[in-house]
């Protein structure tokens, strides 16, 4: 019984160290994606600052949340996002051109936006004891179907227009693109597939040598 | 309307695909035509056109009589000759090397030589080990000669009737 | 003899009792990732009417270690424009996901290593971070064949993912669960009672997105040796590369094994006077492995507009209206064929 005490103690022992590391990484990360030089290397340390949150979240027992965020914003979000990365030529000096420029603006702005968030999440609202921890949960919990759940139910409607804006976002997105272009070359995959032998090529049967017709006088004096 | 209703449905069926891997699976089951190479090798055409060779009359003389006409024909440019009289008042190589990694194997230096001197046997399976092993010189030349002479003089008597 | 161990080890057990079974699971599958080199060159070589390796070992059995040992040997360059830390992550990333999967793969009824609720959506999540692999070093190469691959690898696997996801979102309906484990239970009963029959079109969508996921033939554009040369591995050599291959294998290992558990039934058993076990899973596997080595045998590469078409028009519809469908007769009292 004491060892299995002993293991507890242990386990709680790890999981804030697993924490502490992970916000280390994630605050790097974070730091990094502003202060890297090379575009493709923010968008990298933004794709460590997303994984290092999931696994924040996983200790928060958000399951759900934390792999959705690697599937979604990982997966996806930040692929799509070095692709254009990548390919975009980048000029960074004049990207940094207006730095001194913006920075009296900028400066008051930023230490104003710091000062709010720590006057907000510094008062008694926010502090520990005012969120207790919650109750934790019986083994068979799923997160997932319990946010399923809630999401079909309680949140139906603003779930659903929510995936409304989304696809009139979608199709606003392709109209704004789609044009038409006369010069182009595009062939239709749909037409080359049905195409089949037999509308292209007539296989004809006929014999390897023709007998020629025999040369006439006149034609062999002309020669 | 009918025959492209007919076509969709055969392309959800993956019809085609399936009958390309029935192709295949068939093939799967089939002998194999592998030549197991070192051990097992293929017929060879006399006319096969492989490492190069200088022959020798029976009396032991060498054929070639440096008309550089070998040297004059190579479109890779492979043939170097120099040439000298000798002691008996004939014309005979000093040096005749050939640069087999320039070699193009046409055959032509074959073609060319009225003495039937130069010669391309059926030997493929030859190598260098360092840089200059594939430049081959008189002697090496006559020696595979010497060696495969009676091959080679087959592989011609066989082939003199097309000449 | 475990407690021993138990109590000597003491609070730091549960770590090194994890440890072993990684090594458990991830030694078996690299030697099958070595064989099933060999035998994607033996099924090729047969289908081409070769006989394939034959050379090292009886049967070439012992081709995969002479391979391995040669790209051991072998000096991993990095080229001078490169991007040296990523250059050298990109092999790392790619066979990272590929084996953290494995993770939540149920063997048998308890042989899991992480036996966890949301297992289906963590395999989704780790084949999409499987991409970063692949773009990173395509991108860190600095050439322009590796950076094309890279960006046509990128497109294709975000594309087919979307198909790939739907088909599961069927297996999902019908089986109630994300758990992997629950899934395989819910299709007990004999072959009929597997989700490929139900689920018959999400099953080929899911396998023919799963050898684009993979990159596999006839979805190689990625490297497609006769356009980009190798694609996003061309400056890799030695080891560096040797990882790509491994990652693509292992890759090739997971969504067979996931194909198997999610519509071929995973361990259990086709017929009920044959016990189930984990045998059956493995006998599934390299069946949908062997059809892998049966596609590349067969078909030629896909255009790359091709390939985004079948994905996006074809594929992607055929699943929602799969899945609508299953839906829908979820509703009636044919319900039971679903389930």
């Amino acid at each position: 019984m004491e060892s299995q005490a002993d293991i507890h103690t242990v386990m709680m022992i790890f999981q804030d160290f697993v924490f502490y590391g992970l916000a280390a990484i994630l605050l790097f990360a974070g730091v990094r994606v502003i202060t890297a030089r090379n575009p493709v290397h923010a968008a990298l340390f933004l794709v460590l600052a997303f994984f290092t949150a999931a696994g924040i979240w996983l200790l928060l027992e958000a399951e759900f949340l934390a792999i959705a965020l690697v599937l979604v914003y990982v997966g996806a979000v930040m692929v799509l996002f070095l692709f254009v990365v990548m390919m975009l030529d980048i000029n960074l000096d004049k990207l940094r051109e207006g730095f001194w420029k913006a920075l009296p603006v900028a400066l008051p702005i930023g230490i104003l936006m710091a000062a709010e968030m720590v006057m907000i999440l510094g008062s008694k609202h926010f502090s520990s004891e005012m969120i207790t921890a919650p109750a934790p949960r019986p083994a068979g919990y799923s997160n997932t179907a319990e946010l399923g759940r809630q999401l079909y139910t309680d949140y139906l409607l603003p779930f659903e227009l929510a995936s409304v804006v989304l696809l009139v976002a979608i199709v606003a997105a392709i109209a704004l693109t789609l044009r038409e272009r006369k010069d182009s070359k595009f062939i239709d995959p749909a037409e080359q597939v049905r195409v089949k032998r037999a509308d292209r090529v007539r296989i004809i049967s006929m014999p390897a040598e023709k007998e020629l017709p025999p040369v006439t006088e006149a034609v062999a004096e002309k020669k | 309307m009918i025959t492209k209703i007919r076509e969709l449905f055969a392309s959800f069926m993956l019809l085609e695909l399936v009958k390309g891997m029935a192709l295949t699976g068939r093939y799967f089951f089939a002998r194999k035509v592998t030549v197991q190479f070192p051990e097992e090798r293929t017929p060879i055409s006399p006319r096969f056109r492989g490492l190069h060779a200088l022959r020798r009359y029976p009396n032991g003389e060498e054929r070639c009589i440096a008309c550089k006409l070998c040297e004059a024909v190579c479109p890779a440019m492979a043939i170097t000759i120099e040439s000298e009289q000798r002691e008996d008042n004939t014309r005979r190589t000093t040096r005749y090397d050939i640069d087999l990694t320039k070699c193009i194997f046409c055959g032509f230096c074959e073609e060319s030589c009225p003495v039937d001197s130069i010669v391309e046997t059926r030997i493929f399976d030859y190598h260098g080990e360092k840089r200059g092993d594939l430049t081959y010189t008189k002697p090496m030349l006559l020696a595979v000669g010497d060696k495969y002479e009676a091959q080679i003089a087959a592989d011609r008597a066989q082939d003199a009737k097309y000449r | 003899m475990m407690e021993t161990l138990q109590n000597l080890l003491g609070p730091a057990w549960p770590v090194v009792w994890t440890l072993v079974k990684i090594i458990a699971i991830v030694l078996p599958l690299m030697g099958g990732v070595a064989y099933l080199t060999l035998a994607e060159r033996k099924v090729i070589g047969f289908m081409q009417v070769r006989i394939g390796p034959n050379r090292v070992g009886y049967y070439g059995l012992l081709q995969p270690l002479a391979d391995g040992i040669k790209l051991l040997m072998k000096e991993i360059i990095i080229p001078s424009a490169a991007n040296r830390t990523l250059f050298l992550l990109g092999p790392v990333l790619a066979i990272a996901p590929a084996l953290a999967a494995w993770a939540v793969v149920p063997f048998d009824l308890t042989l899991v290593l992480a036996d966890i609720d949301a297992g289906l959506l963590y395999i989704l999540a780790m084949t999409s971070v499987a991409v970063y692999g692949v773009i990173i070093a395509g991108w860190a190469s600095n050439s322009k064949y590796a950076f094309l691959g890279s960006l046509r690898s990128a497109a294709q696997i975000v594309s087919y993912e979307i198909a790939m996801g739907f088909a599961l979102v069927g297996v999902l309906m019908s089986a109630n669960s994300l758990n992997l484990g629950k899934i395989v239970l819910a299709q007990s009963g004999g072959i009929l009672q597997w989700y490929w029959l139900p689920l018959f079109p999400l099953f080929i969508v899911y396998f023919i997105s799963a050898v684009a996921e993979t990159n596999r033939a006839p979805f190689d554009v990625a490297e497609g040796e006769s356009e980009i040369v190798a694609g996003f591995h061309v400056e890799y050599s030695g080891m560096a590369f040797a990882v790509f291959f491994l990652a693509e294998y292992a890759n090739m290992f997971l969504v067979a094994a996931l194909a198997a558990l999610m519509f071929l039934g995973g361990w259990l058993s086709p017929v009920a006077f044959l016990p189930d076990g984990i045998w059956w899973l493995i006998i599934k596997v390299f069946a949908l492995l062997f059809i892998f080595l049966w596609f590349r045998a067969t078909f030629p590469r896909y255009r790359y507009d091709q390939i985004m078409r079948l994905g996006w028009k074809v594929f992607i519809p055929v699943t929602l209206v799969w899945i609508l469908f299953v839906g829908g007769m979820m509703q009636t009292r044919w319900a039971y064929l679903f389930h």
